[in-house]
């Protein structure tokens, strides 16, 4: 599945252009960040990657394969709330594998107390605070084991105490194995998260570096400009 | 000319003056005309509160029709259209447009079709169903079955719209995602089954044409409530119309309170 190589990835819906001549490699460890100002197109390179869009143009490149070999996961920023209990919101994740239902409930608890959300798992899905909502989303991406793991955001407009929740369960993901590849506006969390920073702007990968070394000297004038406060750059360009 | 055509026109206004002072007048309630609806009114009263045997019979056969009928259109109905909302082919546009037409579909038409089907020289006529209670299930389920469809369509389509990407990402089969969707929306769906009860229940032109309206056999509520009006015994008619929108008003209730607990209970 790693290295994963993206060439010359372009998507441009009709009348204007996103990303364009986008490349990045992407090794199998570790928390890759994804800044940027709004509208560059994170979001829309994590579904990109995710196959949930298809490029206009470009190529990825999965260790030498068109298509990823191992379990892919996405939590999107408003992840989906089934009508249902936590536990089933959890459970049906597994129903793809091929896996007993004694097996399936006791991963699912055992996903549950690991973001502490066992105490609530016959309670409804959709009477859960927004942080309780995204750790049970992890829960769901976590239980299914994925090798890849991409969060769109996944602690925007919580409290403090809900993002440090959050950012504890993304770490132990990390260590389980996964990949983590993910967006965020948070400039303090991506200091306390983020081993490498993939900056984008202008429809491209301005800068892709170390954390340390992005937030100690960035390289590019825009990603300079952009940890200054500055943000000088257009929602979509035109080429 | 013009003279002859005037006065003709004038003659036929004044016979249709007349004609219409005398039905106004036959028209107008009368002291005796209130006491006798009071009468009738009091025996309907006493139908109902006696359980008149024959007037059981016709409630029991109705809800044995209606909700075999509902039965059958929401086996049919719910997947269906759960599984419409969640493919994409050539042609399902216009299978979708077929589908909300048909939730207008006259029960006369439904009815006749079902006639034609189940006649003795019809593709089904060796059955020998005409004229029986199952005749007039499989008329109701024709004319339930588009409704629930139809609706299961649109509620489970919004939904999926919504969680497509996730449900896909996480790989699950056209099957798992139609039975999860349906799990999602159940409350809604529920709403739309009862909907489907209401459309049964009250459905009188199909089931006259199907059923024969036989006394002790196929009679149901609105057959029975349109014969004996005709023949002018207000009471059974009025009995039987008070329990016909008891049960509709109990199955509105029951919506209600079941979407006021859904919201409560799930958010």
């Amino acid at each position: 599945m790693f290295p994963l190589r993206i060439e010359a990835l372009r998507f441009a819906p009709p009348g204007r252009v996103i990303l364009d001549d986008l490349h990045l490699t992407l090794e199998g460890d570790g928390i890759s960040l994804i800044l940027g100002p709004n509208g560059v197109g994170k979001t829309l390179l994590l579904r990109l990657i995710a196959g949930i869009l298809p490029a206009t143009g470009g190529i990825f490149d999965w260790a030498g394969q068109p298509a990823p070999g191992g379990r892919l996961a996405m939590v999107f920023q408003q992840p989906m709330m089934l009508r249902l209990s936590v536990f089933a919101n959890v459970e049906f994740a597994l129903r793809p594998q091929a896996l007993s239902a004694a097996e399936r409930k006791l991963r699912t608890q055992a996903v549950l107390a690991r973001v502490g959300l066992a105490h609530r798992a016959g309670d409804s899905a959709r009477l859960l605070s927004g942080g309780e909502r995204q750790r049970l989303a992890l829960a769901r991406a976590w239980v299914m084991q994925p090798r890849l793991l991409l969060l769109d955001e996944p602690t925007a407009s919580l409290d403090p105490s809900a993002t440090e929740q959050v950012e504890r369960i993304i770490r132990e993901i990390r260590t389980e194995g996964a990949k983590v590849l993910m967006t965020t506006h948070n400039l303090g969390q991506a200091t306390r998260l983020a081993d490498d920073i993939i900056f984008l702007a202008d429809g491209r990968v301005q800068e892709h570096a170390p954390a340390q070394r992005f937030f100690a000297r960035p390289q590019s004038s825009a990603a300079r400009a952009f940890l200054q406060g500055e943000l000088p750059w257009r929602i979509t360009f035109d080429r | 000319m013009a003279t002859i055509a005037a006065s003709d026109s004038l003659r036929v206004l004044s016979a249709n003056l007349c004609r219409w002072q005398w039905y106004s007048r036959d028209l107008r309630i009368q002291p005796s005309d209130k006491q006798r609806m009071t009468s009738t009114l009091l025996d309907a009263l006493s139908l109902l509160g006696s359980f008149d045997h024959r007037l059981l019979q016709i409630v029991g056969l109705s809800l044995r029709v209606s909700l075999s009928a509902l039965l059958i259109g929401a086996l049919i109905g719910l997947p269906l259209g759960a599984w419409l909302a969640v493919s994409r082919f050539r042609g399902r546009s216009a299978l979708n447009v077929a589908l909300n037409a048909l939730m207008g579909l006259p029960s006369v038409v439904v009815g006749v079709l079902v006639y034609l089907a189940l006649s003795r020289s019809g593709p089904f006529g060796s059955y020998g169903l005409l004229f029986s209670p199952s005749a007039m299930i499989i008329a109701q389920s024709m004319l339930v079955v588009p409704l629930i469809a139809a609706v299961t369509r649109q509620i489970v389509e919004d939904v999926w719209k919504e969680y497509a990407p996730e449900l896909s990402l996480i790989g699950l089969s056209r099957t798992q995602s139609v039975l999860l969707l349906l799990a999602d929306c159940r409350y809604s769906l529920v709403v739309t089954t009862l909907a489907g009860l209401g459309r049964a229940m009250s459905e009188v032109g199909a089931v006259m044409i199907v059923g024969g309206n036989i006394d002790g056999y196929t009679r149901v509520m609105t057959t029975a409530i349109t014969l004996e009006t005709s023949k002018g015994d207000l009471a059974l008619s009025i009995a039987l119309g008070l329990v016909l929108m008891g049960m509709i008003l109990a199955v509105n209730i029951a919506i209600f309170a079941l979407r006021s607990w859904a919201e409560r209970r799930l958010g």
